[in-house]
């Protein structure tokens, strides 16, 4: 091999390089994740619970489950997009990991914090075009195997 | 001019002095534990409304900070030498518009500070250039937004990633006699490891610094102990213990070595990983702290690396291996 | 008592659904955008083969709010079309079902990108 370093390989290198790598702190990461993620799922949870009980059904709308779930949805995003704007969100991922970038309000993250980075590079090419650089991917695979069980359905139907 | 000696190396015969130096920093730089040997610090915007047009205003600042320490006007300046990880250079051009001083882009990811010192010798030792600045910068949110993620993107970075130092530093070299001068310089040749990983730059950049290092020594018929102190520039912590046990494994134990990178950053309270890295680690750090203590005579023989991981979004993104750099230049005090 | 084991039950199937996501971020190299693509796409197939409505029944938001559960909703929106307009529900559906939340991501997007501006966080 060519180089400097006569007594170096490239796999004597790779392994000397992997063991001093410094792993992630697995158990303390998970605990958050599952805190994290477990608690934004409980205040869905509670907001749903809230737009379906009689209280609300009397006062303000009667929801059908649909409707509610709708509904909480949109509140979820709201809460995601605003925790974003308000330069919170990247924090609680720090911290949370997977507990903040796996629920529905870490999907309103991924659209947000693009289309706020890069309206420095205009509302066209930049907000507009890049907005899903990170969501596009779950977007694109997620509506196309939509399609494919979709299919099978038809089919078998 | 220059004289080759061994395989890579250039013993400078015409006197290269280091003038004076400067460097603008970031806000985490500055509460760093080098806080206090920058002499100013910015928001990483720079009062701008981009981050690419505050990277700028840090090159203009370090520039502007130098002639004034100097007093010297731009027309005194032969040649400025200034990179930047920013696409084709621009912080490096938009910061220096308006300089009105001739100027060379350089690029060589984080090992720029190494190559404009290395390029700029060269042209004072040619006998043509007279003074001559070498500069770099880089800018943590402009990294973050071209090499990774949107800064409000919420996530994890594993302990392997480094964090781009926010900064500008900049260096006059000049023949008129001085305290510190340029004696040698090494250019590096690109080792390839196949690292793939782009967190873990430390780890691609070791070998190329190794590579450096010991073709010096072993050019010049010296040990690492000849020098007070050998300077890397953006290894890291992870990277810092690779490059030492390659250079044991050579048969060229190093005890005095420090890394920009190492230095810059105190990763129990900062939460910067495996510590600094960028174009401005190394430049920030040598301009400030290296500098000022030879000047004070801590050090009086220092090599100084520049590190740097050769790659662009669309090259990691294709699997290509994460090429390694690194370019070595020797200050010693008269 | 009721209440208590379902609130519970919520939080447990949430949490571990993103633990496991943590767990792949953490011991495999797969980016995170990788992982999420994973969980959009195993919850299509997961919906299709009938086990998520199951988790759903028990699991509530704890297992809708996980991208797992955009999925499903992508996977029971192409069915339910499919019921109702044959052919042409394979391609409306899917994004049928989830358009509240796109939608509203991209207006919020958008209305970020006006009113705010994205900072370094220094530590």
């Amino acid at each position: 091999m060519s180089g400097n370093l006569e007594h170096l390989t490239e796999k004597q290198y790779q392994v000397m390089a992997s063991s001093k790598e410094q792993k992630s702190k697995l158990w303390k990461d998970c605990m958050m994740a599952f805190l994290f993620g477990g608690l934004i799922c409980i205040i869905a949870q509670t907001i749903k619970d809230f737009l379906l009980s009689s209280y609300f059904a009397e006062n303000v709308y009667g929801f059908d489950e649909e409707g509610a779930a709708a509904i909480t949805t949109m509140i979820m995003v709201f809460l995601g997009a605003f925790l974003t704007a308000i330069n919170v969100y990247d924090n609680l991922g720090r911290i949370a990991g997977a507990g903040s970038a796996v629920p529905i309000t870490g999907f309103a993250n991924s659209i947000v914090s693009p289309a706020m980075e890069f309206r420095s590079e205009g509302h066209i090419l930049g907000v507009g075009a890049q907005m899903f650089i990170v969501a596009g991917p779950v977007l694109v695979y997620g509506t196309s195997s939509a399609v494919l069980v979709g299919l099978l359905y038809f089919l078998l139907k | 001019m220059a004289q080759k000696t061994g395989k890579q190396t250039y013993l400078i015969t015409r006197p290269v002095y280091v003038k004076n130096a400067a460097s603008v920093v970031g806000p985490r730089e500055k509460a760093g534990p080098l806080g206090k040997y920058f002499e100013a610090w910015e928001d990483e915007d720079f009062g701008e409304d981009t981050w690419e047009k505050g990277e700028s205003r840090f090159v203009g600042a370090a520039l502007t900070s130098l002639l004034t320490k100097e007093k010297v006007s731009s027309d005194e300046i032969d040649c400025v030498l200034s990179g930047d990880l920013e696409n084709q250079c621009t912080a490096s051009s938009c910061g220096l518009k308006d300089s009105n001083i001739p100027y060379f882009g350089v690029f060589g990811a984080c090992s720029t500070m190494g190559e404009s010192l290395a390029l700029g010798t060269l042209l004072v030792d040619g006998g043509g250039f007279h003074n001559v600045i070498c500069m770099t910068s880089s800018n943590f949110c402009a990294a973050e937004k071209q090499f990774r993620f949107p800064m409000e993107l919420g996530g994890q970075r594993p302990p392997t990633a480094q964090c781009t130092v926010t900064g500008a530093g900049a260096i006059l070299l000049t023949d008129t006699p001085c305290k510190t001068r340029i004696t040698h310089v090494t250019p590096g040749i690109i080792e390839n490891y196949q690292i793939k990983d782009a967190n873990n730059m430390g780890a691609a950049m070791a070998p190329a610094c190794a590579s450096t290092v010991k073709m010096h020594l072993m050019d010049l018929g010296r040990t690492a102990a000849d020098y007070d102190l050998i300077v890397s520039g953006d290894l890291g912590i992870l990277g810092g213990g690779l490059f030492k046990e390659i250079m044991e494994l050579h048969g060229y134990p190093v005890s005095n070595h420090k890394d920009c990178g190492e230095l810059i950053f105190d990763p129990k309270t900062q939460d910067t990983f495996s510590g600094g890295s960028g174009c401005g680690c190394s430049a920030v750090v040598l301009a400030s702290y290296i500098l000022r203590e030879m000047n004070a005579g801590r050090w009086n023989r220092v090599l100084f690396v520049a590190t740097g991981a050769l790659m662009s979004p669309v090259s990691v993104k294709q699997g290509d291996p994460i090429l390694g750099i690194a370019h070595g230049v020797v200050f010693e005090n008269l | 008592m009721g209440l208590l084991v379902k609130y519970l039950l919520v939080f447990i199937i949430g949490g571990v659904l993103c633990a496991i996501a943590q767990v792949l971020l953490d011991k495999t190299k797969l980016t995170s955008a990788r992982i999420l693509v994973i969980y959009v796409v195993s919850g299509v197939f997961l919906s299709a083969v009938g086990i998520y409505s199951k988790l759903v029944a028990i699991g509530g938001c704890g297992a809708t709010i996980p991208l797992l559960g955009f999925g499903h909703a992508l996977c029971q929106g192409v069915f339910k079309a499919v019921d109702e307009l044959g052919f042409r529900g394979i391609f409306t559906g899917g994004l049928g079902a989830v358009a509240t939340g796109i939608v509203m991501a991209v207006v919020f997007g958008l209305i970020a990108s006006f009113v705010s501006k994205p900072k370094s966080k220094i530590q």
